[in-house]
């Protein structure tokens, strides 16, 4: 089975979920059988993939690539791809375009049996790459721009884009029900168009000999021995990510119990914001901004924490909420993520319901059976969900399209 | 020589479920029980007035039919004291229909801990006070006095046999289980060790589950049972032994096995056929001790209830948040009951009630089996919160009305 994956990112060079369910879907699918051609739109190195052929459209390097704001909310992105410059690489439709053409060229020489566009960012090369070769299209949604735009109304431009490569699309995949019924009501696709699956936690992948560091963290430590417990957030500060909610919930908390601390590890746009806040609401020496963080300290992050609280407004899947429970975490996640679809041993909430989370919060924390059940029993559950199902599924669905094309 | 007959038991019982009572309730909010949205499956009057239409009317009226068409026909009940309370308030005609059919003076009424609660596993001194309310409940309403225990679950030991003994019961009622009976059949009458003047009954698990579980189950190679059928096989159950005892919740007829089922007609339709045959009766649990001499005794150590495969208490206790809800209940018993604080204690005494720790069971979690949760929470962890949030807001009021505690 050979497979035309369009993609916008892979590990190392990823800003977010995207490009880790990319790889691992894709190095599922290699021990499946699969042969895969990933298109990415910069140029750089990546050392642990052998299983598939990387295909670089442009030149960029990876950092250029993040410098086009690829998931801010408030990136205006309003030029129709037939307008955009393909020689300004500094422009996100510049490079868009780039990449269609990069696709066209490809399927000179490449003969797919199906092809596999992730999210919006390369449907338009899906759609072209559908229509030159007659070869099925399967348009995999991490996240639409209703998830992105957390409750607003979304680029117009991306809702346009979306909607055609939905309505293109032979077969769609959706990373979670909530997803899937986004796609139904608001792009008006039929349901039997439409196939779940779920991502996954790659267990060997996390289990590097990493080992915690107790001093990355130390005073976030030296409050854990006072008593505290520490409640993480990890995520980029956008308003998808339900944050303001989620400040004033801890604030809430704090009032019913004083012995709480809330991590606050990465970046984005409303970083100052929620920096006021927590001072407005008198509780500023209890939140930690940490950054951007990566790697160890973003580990690190994870394991320090006791809660992991999960505010997103709209969360197609949530994979962090799965590596959150790996290293040693009790889950409180929204009714608006879908990894709470694969999961049971977690409080649930609504993503504006603040005194509910506030509530959750100060249970765990002044419960150490409620804490230990959390932590003990969701682990149980994240290891039985596997990349290998998941890429079970995909195969099933190529060979479906491969035999409908060849009929 | 005493005819052979059936020992029918029915256990009706309805806890008062804990609303949704979160942090910012506590040390403001006094009212645990009731749930403010009306249809939710925590509001007790929903719930007690939709099973008394599906159950309790129907099945008290198919009783009452019953005894009047079958001289021969008795029953047993247990009524809890937590479902006496509502149907006094939500549907006192329930009460009277229970009144008539013990009019008859073929109906038994049950002993067992007025709370549906596992007192006895933590205070004996609050669990003898809630069998005696509960006696004293029975009497003021029915004006009988009441001779066999059960306790909660149906849950089971020699020492529990021993108090029963000691407290003047006749009789006790347990789980007829293969692993303690080995050899022996549940069709008799038997003795706990160690006891003087009380008698035992076990249950028949197969031809009680047969009824109460199996009935309306489409995947059941007997599905589906009728009359003649079940008839054959208590016939077969109790050939050369003296009696069968079905022992089973009362929510089975019309609850759990719904109207559409056909549950009401086939047991009308098996009571008469039961009958047809003169060598044949049924007894109350006393009219089964009283034509019966024990003829064995059993022993059994450790508790066995009438539930799940384990037929432990593991769904009531077996988690760490069931046993720390439990310790910080009892653990208030001295404080809360020196207050006198009628209010405060019916409060904590309903607490007790052993279906709150049923809900925060996780083991079918832990098995994949989440659709055997049956809980009117989200889950085991919410109502572990809810609970915890009251359990503080009981502290709160023995703090601040009457200065106990922290």
């Amino acid at each position: 089975m050979k497979i035309l994956m369009l993609g916008w990112e892979l590990p190392p060079h990823n800003s977010g979920g995207l490009g880790v369910a990319c790889y691992q879907m894709s190095k599922a699918l290699a021990i499946a059988g699969a042969e895969i051609d990933f298109v990415i739109p910069y140029t750089a190195d990546h050392p642990d993939i052998d299983f598939m052929k990387i295909h670089s459209a442009t030149s960029l390097s990876p950092l250029e690539r993040y410098g086009l704001g690829t998931y801010d909310s408030n990136t205006i992105i309003e030029k129709q791809l037939s307008k955009a410059d393909i020689n300004d690489l500094k422009d996100m439709r510049g490079v868009q375009k780039r990449y269609v053409k990069f696709v066209e060229h490809l399927l000179r020489t490449l003969k797919p049996d199906v092809i596999h566009a992730h999210d919006w960012l390369t449907m338009e090369a899906g759609m072209r790459a559908k229509q030159l070769t007659d070869v099925p299209l399967i348009v995999h949604v991490h996240a639409t721009e209703f998830d992105r735009c957390g409750g607003e109304s979304g680029n117009p431009l991306v809702h346009e884009i979306e909607y055609q490569g939905l309505m293109m699309a032979d077969r769609i995949i959706a990373v979670s029900n909530i997803t899937k019924s986004i796609i139904m009501q608001k792009y008006g696709i039929p349901e039997e168009k439409i196939e779940v699956v779920h991502n996954a936690l790659d267990i060997d992948g996390l289990n590097d000999g990493y080992e915690y560091d107790f001093s990355t963290y130390k005073y976030m430590e030296y409050l854990k021995s006072e008593g505290h417990t520490i409640v993480v957030q990890l995520t980029r500060f956008t308003v998808q990510k339900g944050l303001t909610h989620f400040m004033k919930a801890a604030a809430r908390a704090c009032e019913k119990y004083d012995k709480l601390a809330f991590l606050l590890a990465g970046d984005g746009e409303q970083r100052d914001e929620l920096i006021r806040m927590a001072s407005d609401y008198g509780i500023a020496d209890k939140v930690f901004f940490t950054g951007f963080i990566r790697g160890k300290q973003w580990r690190d992050a994870y394991s320090v924490g006791d809660i992991f609280v999960m505010s997103s407004v709209s969360e197609p899947f949530g994979l962090t909420a799965l590596e959150a429970a790996h290293h040693g975490n009790a889950l409180i996640i929204s009714r608006q993520s879908g990894v709470g679809e694969v999961l049971k041993s977690i409080f649930r909430f609504d993503f504006w319901d603040t005194d509910v989370l506030a509530d959750q919060i100060v249970g765990i924390a002044t419960s150490p059976a409620l804490r230990d059940s959390l932590k003990e029993n969701v682990k149980r559950e994240y290891a039985k969900i596997s990349w290998h199902d998941a890429a079970k599924t995909c195969m099933r669905i190529y060979e479906t399209m491969k035999q409908r094309a060849l009929a | 020589m005493s005819k052979r007959g059936i020992v029918l038991y029915l256990h009706a019982h309805q806890p008062l479920r804990v609303r949704k009572y979160s942090v910012f309730d506590t040390a403001y909010n006094h009212d645990y029980f009731d749930d403010p949205d009306y249809n939710s499956e925590r509001n007790n009057e929903q719930v007690f007035k939709k099973v008394s239409d599906k159950s309790y009317r129907p099945m008290n009226a198919l009783l009452e039919k019953l005894l009047a068409t079958h001289p021969e026909f008795k029953v047993s009940l247990s009524i809890t004291g937590t479902f006496l309370e509502q149907a006094e308030r939500w549907a006192p005609d329930v009460i009277d229909s229970f009144k008539r059919l013990v009019d008859t003076g073929r109906v038994e009424i049950v002993s067992e801990t007025y709370y549906h609660s596992l007192a006895f596993f933590y205070s004996r001194t609050e669990f003898e006070h809630q069998v005696d309310i509960h006696r004293a409940k029975i009497r003021e309403l029915f004006g009988v006095e009441t001779k066999v225990f059960r306790n909660t679950e149906l849950s089971y030991n020699d020492s529990m046999a021993k108090w029963a003994d000691d407290y003047g019961f006749k009789g006790i009622l347990s789980e007829g289980w293969d692993p303690i009976l080995e050899w022996r059949s549940p069709n008799y009458v038997y003795k706990p060790v160690g006891t003087n003047n009380i008698a035992l009954l076990m249950k028949n698990y197969r031809l009680s589950d047969d009824v109460a579980f199996r009935f309306s189950d489409r995947g059941w190679v007997s599905w589906p049972l009728n009359a003649d059928t079940y008839a054959d096989w208590v016939n077969m159950s109790i050939t050369d032994k003296e009696i069968v005892n079905l022992f089973m919740d009362y929510e089975t007829f019309g609850e759990h096995q719904w109207e559409d089922t056909g549950i009401f007609n086939f047991y009308e339709s098996f009571v008469g056929k039961w009958l047809e045959n003169p060598a044949n009766t049924f007894y109350t649990v006393s009219g089964a001790i009283d034509a019966f001499e024990p003829v064995g005794e059993i022993s059994m150590p450790n508790t066995v209830t009438w539930a799940d495969t384990e037929r432990d208490l593991t769904a009531w206790l077996g988690n760490s948040m069931q046993q720390e809800a439990m310790r910080y209940i009892y653990s208030l018993e001295d404080d809360i009951l020196r207050t006198n604080d009628i209010d405060l204690i019916g409060d904590w005494r309903r607490l007790q009630t052993s279906d709150h720790a049923y809900y925060m069971c996780t083991k079918w979690f832990n098995d994949g089996d989440v659709h055997a949760y049956f809980s009117p929470y989200e889950s085991p962890y919410d109502a572990f919160l809810y609970y915890v949030n009251v359990v503080r807001d009981l502290r709160w009021r023995l703090h601040n009305n009457h200065n106990i505690g922290v």
